[in-house]
């Protein structure tokens, strides 16, 4: 009995992981798509900028409020604690390395997940479900390049400029907590902060972040593209897409500490 | 008919076979489109109807089988070549597929966009739109977002933006099924009126039998997979076959 329970549970799990693998290889043979007709015409200049802007548009507000929070919650937290050690002064070198080489990239690029990621597969995976892509190739469109390059492009453009955005409201603040609880001025605090950071600090985060971007339209796209039928199919392409870019985040920000951590 | 044996057809499907793992929907499906007939394709829900239009304009690629359209082989075609071959083909999907995102007036100009060479000779694409959206009458739609829009409404801008490029080709899937009866014939009177005006081959797949007698100069029934059974209306509905009667009774 229990033995057969046994070989039932392992016969799942080894299904289960089959899939997963299987599914990582068709999202690396998507992303090989991509790199193949990313560079060859026809480019769909308009609908980039389109993209661009819808994604930067929608997402400017929420990446403000979440990045003005978590510098000040982080501020205030670590107060205490560096009081404990008279060490306040070294709050403002301390709020911005964390925040620029880690917390504010991953923060940010979990938000735009859940923000833009899931936007992406629940568009296209409704637009192919309501056989609106095979439409467009019927129409002599490839939907390949108007809807996943584009996508994919934008995120990529866009995440890193938002994060440079969400990092410096971070800062701002923090700098206000310090500007109320510890009496620092904003142009000490800034002085401080500027002094912290190192191009070493700076360049290796927005490369992640360009990467983060990446991985959030390529799951989202490959998500929504190839959605099964059915408006469960829908629901179901755009929460995966959530989970699976989650994964991906942090396995990216595993690689990119590892990397910075040999070149800097 | 006996005048339409000798003509080339536009279209020619050959021992089509498609199967989805052990579904197996189409098991030899053979089907000529002579020039300016309207041929009806008839069966029952599920039996393979939308895929073999698919298969036609290469949005399902057949397992076997050959199909040729203006005789060029559809299978073996490139993409640069599918696409211009397209340009001559419209396709009426079976739940309209306009692009939720865009206004009437974007969805009719997408066609457009990459064919800008097919266009010069034409006026231009505002009086093209224009032009499309009154074939039917749905002038004052042109700024409104496919939601805004009623079912049969939908149907229409998507008839109109099958034909926006004035094609050879019409393939019309199920174009009046979910309609009450007199949008149904409206757009049936549509499809005739168009068919005259610019002298299209059409293929129409319907499960309408008042939409058949209308319209069709030939008809096709597709039973099992295959053509099971061809004719006009008149010799199919005085059939005795009981599998071809089922379709005619109401
Ligand atoms: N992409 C697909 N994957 C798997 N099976 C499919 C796919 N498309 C169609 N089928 C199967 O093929 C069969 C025929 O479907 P099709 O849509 O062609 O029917 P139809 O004749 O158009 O019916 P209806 O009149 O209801 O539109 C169905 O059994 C369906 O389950
Ligand atoms: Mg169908």
């Amino acid at each position: 009995m229990i033995f057969q329970l046994l070989m039932d549970k392992t016969s799942t799990i080894l299904t289960r992981t089959k899939s997963f693998f299987a599914e990582i290889g068709d999202m690396t043979l998507f992303a090989g798509r991509f790199f193949r007709e990313v560079f060859s015409p026809p480019f769909e200049f308009t609908e980039l900028l389109r993209q661009c802007y819808n994604m930067g548009n929608r997402s400017l507000l929420l990446v403000g409020v979440t990045g003005f929070i978590l510098g000040l919650v982080f501020t205030l937290q670590s107060r205490p604690t560096l009081m404990q050690f008279g060490a306040q002064s070294w709050m403002a070198s301390m709020v911005s390395l964390s925040i620029v080489r880690e917390i504010g990239p991953v923060i940010i690029a979990l938000i735009c997940a859940g923000r833009i990621g899931s936007g992406i597969g629940a568009e296209l995976g409704s637009m192919r479900v309501t056989e609106q892509i095979d439409a467009m190739e019927v129409s002599g469109t490839n939907p390949f390049k108007y809807l996943v390059i584009t996508r994919i492009v934008a995120t990529t453009l866009m995440l890193p400029l938002l994060i440079i955005m969400g990092d410096t409201i971070a800062l701002l603040g923090s700098a206000i907590v310090e500007n109320l609880k510890g009496d620092v001025s904003f142009l000490l605090y800034f002085n401080q902060v500027f002094d912290a950071l190192r191009f070493s600090d700076i360049l290796p985060a927005t490369v992640k972040s360009v990467f983060f971007g990446f991985a959030i339209g390529l799951v989202g796209c490959y998500k929504g593209y190839n959605c099964s039928k059915g408006t469960v199919g829908v629901g179901e392409a755009s929460n995966s897409a959530v989970v699976y870019i989650s994964m991906l985040l942090f396995v990216i920000d595993f690689i990119a500490v590892f990397v910075t951590d040999i070149f800097f | 008919m006996n005048s339409e044996k000798n003509k080339k057809p536009v279209l020619e499907l050959k021992n089509l076979h498609k199967s989805f793992g052990d579904n197996h929907v189409l098991k030899g499906f053979n089907l000529k489109l002579f020039e300016g007939e309207n041929l009806v394709i008839m069966g029952k829900s599920g039996s393979g109807k939308s895929v073999m239009v698919k298969c036609l304009v290469g949005l399902i690629q057949p397992d076997k089988g050959s199909i040729t359209i203006n005789d060029e082989d559809i299978i073996t075609l490139g993409h640069k070549e599918l696409d211009i071959l397209r340009t001559e083909i419209g396709f009426l999907f079976q739940g309209s597929a306009l692009y939720d995102s865009m206004t009437v007036r974007e969805n009719l100009e997408f066609p457009l966009r990459r064919h800008k060479d097919k266009i010069e000779n034409f006026q231009g694409t505002e009086i093209l739109v224009k032009e499309a959206l009154e074939n039917v009458g749905l002038s004052n739609a042109i700024d409104l977002m496919p939601a805004e829009l009623s079912g049969g409404m939908q149907r229409r801008v998507a008839l109109a933006r099958a034909l926006i490029l004035k094609p050879k080709i019409i393939m019309y899937d199920e174009p009046t099924t979910g309609l009450d009866p007199i949008t149904a014939k409206e757009i049936i009177l549509l499809m005739r009126n168009i068919q005259k005006k610019y002298h299209t081959s059409s293929l129409i797949i319907t499960h309408d039998v008042d939409c058949a007698r209308v319209i069709s100069n030939r008809m096709i029934l597709l039973v099992d997979g295959i053509n099971y059974a061809e004719g006009s209306f008149e010799e199919l509905s005085n059939s005795s076959d009981p599998q071809v009667q089922a379709f005619f009774k109401n």
